[in-house]
């Protein structure tokens, strides 16, 4: 390990490592515009010039230059300020002045270095450049006078996104980023270039002239709109969420966030239940809540138990399943399913419905099989992981399933579920890949579990995962990707049916014939609510959407930015949000709505507080015990569960999503997703998707 | 403030491209040399082998080139905008490129251009209206010892003066054939008239007037 001295300081790092790195292990700050930790190095800013000694007399890119034996820095001599101080001046010749009304005011870094290490006065009294805006889709907003050339976003897009769309065209003083033929970019991860714009050339297009970084409280919190549980910090002002920005979590999201959930917070605003409402004469009309509890609470006393159901929908939070499957239990309906698309897991079986090698673990992997999934829509921020693993090589990956333009290099091993079973006799190709790994990684979606043969495929890729080693004392390589936040910490509490109880088909089934008369929708909008039959429906959610709509009573609940939740993604990772905004209205947190029935039914659950809701989390499943916060809760790995039995249809599989941009009532109701969704879904492939705002 | 082109051209949006049999042919010739998923190294001969044959790059010529060297068009569309010898517009059927750079200035470039202007008309960035000649300034040629210069297609017009230069743009105007290479009674870059060095033979040491290097000539030499 080299030995080298910074400003005086011994350092000592790895070989290979460049001055910069080494300089931000000891917490020396070089200033820096294109050096990002997870992109490759260009040094075309040459903003992190430092003195060198020995070398050529003049300053180096700290960025780029390896660290030796016997190197000595200087990143505040006096050659290093000039060297900053000229680097400074070149960058604001052609950057305009218009800090005042660019967005990225406040948040800058080039207004922050610029203060730090620029000069205070300019000499510059040529004119400016200008350059014609972009257009790079309906999220990114451009402002290209204001761009320093860094090509941070040239290669977010290529390498981790790995959509190679964007690029530097032009030279010199002509230089230009653009996309090819100025298209929007088809990435689900387009979001992030904005984050790593130094400047303000690429802002966020919904978020345009909204707020001031100043103005907004930041609030830490998790994401709910996909199984992966991304870090987010949600800006708020006010009441209203402004913006959603990721936060660093290696484990799970690194720094990216997916455009979905950093632009649907639109729908928080739209489309919101904020009051309950009692359905009379076949129409909704706006009641107290002591008139809408008194209603539910007399339909279920006058109901049989076994006539009760409820079902708890994508984004239900842990502590609002549980005091319901309690009040259930008071109740004495053993009819409850948190699984509304109906998937085949056995909720009995943990390691059988986590993601087990873990987020980070891809990086672990060797060989990948992925069946009946598209991850780059249901879970773009594990996609990206993926494809990281994918390019540091030697990683064979075969898609089993409807889509194989997955941003990485894939085997096509077609759409038929029957070759599992050649799969499993290792007589394929690609079965003796999996078989040469050392940890292969299986990874199972929801379009091959929620059927009608989920159960067979689960059998099937379980006896694939056995075959191949797949399952071993240090590596379990089994993982079944959701794509609902609630789905894990629903298994886990275990928002299922009791004895005799029935599931989801069964109770839609059920209500269909009149078998089942009352319907608890505790946010479930996933359902076919045209099977609801004559049933008595409570609709407890956020959004006016399907279940709202059907519904006979509505409890108006809190989304994810508006309560202090619990959430266990797909690994089996314990995550909290935290309370950003109020709920609207009369709207209250969805554990309390759930306390009060049970007070107005006369049959008062215990808990009062959310403290003694975690409590009772944390007695009913080990997952929820407060220790975890943040940790995946390993599931012991088992085997010879490859029991399941029934026929494989020959049905191709299909990923449950249609449209990335709405897979929710949040992003439904969302102005920001119905333009991805005009751009990216209805107008894919006719090449035009510029509106120009004068097309109606 | 000045405005840098937009691009890509509206002219290039339609222009369809495909390359004739014998240009792929050379393609594949080309992309052989490259080792096995090295295909990208072909994008620079390749958008020459185009340009040669279509005289500019347009947007057919990107994605033609960008499928048969396995890269993403963006690419292929960095490198055409970054190398000026690619032509971006369609030009004419000759392509005069005059070199107004300091030694080419010095030495009467701007004769050239008056040249050039009374035979093409102001046509400087652009085509004559008879599709006959593109007539473009440009940067140094490196033919600065012969300056000034002008390169018509690939050869060099060398030692030109405002007479010869315009008897130059006259033949190519009226398509009369034209000798490329120097105008002025030289070869090559060798001093025009007789030598006036190495006179001697500079193989023997007596003949040529060689002082070796660690000679005490050099060192009196360069104190003085």
């Amino acid at each position: 390990m080299p030995k080298l001295t910074i400003d005086g300081i011994e350092v000592e790092a790895d070989a290979g490592m460049t001055i910069m790195q080494a300089a931000d292990m000891v917490g020396i700050e070089i200033p820096r515009f294109c050096y990002h930790e997870r992109l490759s190095i260009a040094g075309n800013c040459r903003m992190c010039l430092v003195e060198v000694k020995p070398g050529p007399p003049k300053p180096a890119a700290a960025c780029a230059l390896p660290i030796s034996e016997g190197m000595q820095v200087w990143t505040q001599s006096d050659l290093a300020k000039k060297a900053r101080k000229g680097v400074m001046e070149f960058l604001l010749i052609n950057h305009p002045l218009d800090c005042p009304i660019c967005d990225q005011g406040g948040e800058c870094d080039l207004q922050d270095q610029a203060m730090a290490f620029g000069s205070d006065r300019s000499r510059y009294i040529e004119h400016k450049r200008a350059v014609p805006e972009k257009y790079l889709g309906p999220l990114v907003k451009t402002s290209m006078n204001r761009c320093i050339h860094c090509t941070r976003c040239v290669r977010f897009i290529t390498e981790v996104a790995g959509i190679p769309e964007l690029g530097m065209i032009g030279r010199g003083e002509d230089s230009e980023i653009t996309s090819y033929v100025e298209k929007a970019l088809t990435s689900e991860l387009s979001g992030n270039i904005v984050d790593l714009c130094p400047v303000g050339a690429l802002t966020s297009a919904p978020y345009a002239f909204h707020a001031r970084p100043w103005e907004l409280r930041k609030v830490q919190s998790i994401d709910a709109l996909d199984a992966v549980g991304s870090a987010i910090r949600v800006d708020v002002r006010g009441n209203a969420v402004m913006r959603v920005l990721p936060r660093l979590n290696e484990d799970v999201n690194e720094e990216w966030l997916a455009d979905k959930s950093r632009h649907a917070i639109d729908g928080l605003r739209y489309q919101r239940l904020d009051r309950p409402y009692v359905r009379e004469n076949g129409t909704l009309r706006p009641a107290s809540w002591e008139e809408a509890l008194r209603a539910v609470a007399g339909r279920l006393l006058a109901t049989d138990a076994d006539k009760v159901a409820a079902i708890a929908g994508d984004m239900a939070d842990a502590e609002a399943m549980v005091l319901l499957k309690d009040l259930m239990g008071v109740i004495g309906s053993p009819h409850l399913d948190c699984r509304q698309d109906g998937a085949a897991l056995d909720p009995t079986d943990r390691a059988g419905y986590l993601f087990n090698p873990t987020i980070p673990g891809i990086e672990d992997a060797d060989a990948l099989l992925i069946v009946g999934s598209d991850p780059r829509w249901e879970a773009p921020i594990l996609n990206a992981r993926i494809r990281k693993r994918y390019l540091m090589g030697k990683f064979p990956i075969g898609v089993l399933g409807p889509r194989t333009d997955l941003t990485y290099k894939v085997q096509d091993l077609g759409n038929d579920p029957k070759t599992l079973e050649t799969l499993a006799g290792g007589k394929h190709d690609f079965a003796k890949v999996l078989e040469a790994a050392q940890r292969p990684l299986i990874l199972v979606g929801m379009g091959a579990l929620a059927r009608p043969d989920g159960a067979a495929v689960m059998g099937w890729v379980r006896r694939i995962a056995e075959r191949v080693g797949a399952i071993s004392e240090d590596w379990n390589g089994l993982g079944v990707l959701h794509t609902a936040a609630a789905r894990v910490g629903g298994l886990d509490l275990g928002f299922v049916p009791g004895e005799g109880g029935r599931d989801t088909n069964a109770i839609l089934e059920g209500a269909e014939k009149g078998d089942i008369q009352v319907v608890y929708l505790l946010g479930a909008d996933e359902i076919d609510t045209a099977l609801l039959g004559e049933a008595f429906v409570i609709y407890q959610g956020h959004h006016g959407d399907a279940g709202a709509n059907r519904a006979d009573v509505i409890l108006p609940g809190a989304a994810y930015t508006e309560k202090d939740a619990s959430y266990v993604n797909t690994e089996g990772r314990l995550q909290r949000t935290w309370l950003g905004v109020h709920p609207p209205g009369e709207a209250r947190e969805d554990w309390r709505i759930i306390r009060a029935l049970s007070g107005a039914m006369g049959k008062p659950l215990s808990q009062n507080t959310l403290e003694a809701v975690r409590a009772r989390l944390a007695e009913v499943s080990p997952t929820f015990a407060p220790d975890n916060e943040g940790a995946v809760v390993p599931a012991p790995a088992t085997t010879g569960f490859a029991r399941f039995s029934g026929r494989l249809e020959a049905t191709p599989f299909a990923t449950p999503i249609k449209n990335y941009y709405m897979t929710d009532p949040i992003s439904r109701a969302s102005r920001t997703m119905a333009e991805c969704t005009a751009v990216y879904i209805n107008a894919a492939g006719t090449g035009d998707s510029k509106r120009t705002g004068t097309d109606g | 403030m000045t405005a840098a082109k937009t691009i890509p051209d509206p002219d290039a949006a339609d222009a369809p491209f495909a390359f004739t049999e014998a240009n792929l042919a050379e393609a594949r010739r080309i992309l052989a040399k490259y080792p096995e998923g090295r295909d990208r190294s072909g994008v620079l001969p390749l958008l020459d082998l185009a340009q040669r044959q279509q005289g500019w790059i347009s947007r057919g010529v990107v994605e033609a080139v960008a499928e048969i060297t396995n890269t993403p068009p963006i690419r292929v569309w960095e490198v055409v905008t970054f190398y000026t010898m690619y032509n971006q517009h369609p030009i004419g059927r000759h392509h005069v490129q005059i070199c107004t750079n300091l030694p080419c200035w010095l030495r009467g470039s701007d004769e050239i251009m008056r040249a050039a202007r009374e035979v093409f008309g102001d046509a400087f960035g652009r085509t004559t209206d008879d599709g006959i000649a593109t007539v473009s300034e440009v940067e140094c040629l490196g033919a600065c010892v012969n300056a000034p210069m002008v390169q018509i297609g690939d050869d060099y017009h060398e030692d030109l003066d405002y007479e010869s230069a315009k008897a130059l743009f006259q033949a190519i105007r009226h398509g009369r054939p034209v000798q490329a290479g120097s105008w002025a009674d030289r070869q090559c870059s060798a001093p025009s008239g007789t030598r006036t060095t190495l006179t001697t033979d500079p193989t023997t040491p007596d003949g040529g007037k060689w002082i070796a290097a660690d000679s005490p000539a050099v060192s009196a030499g360069g104190a003085d």
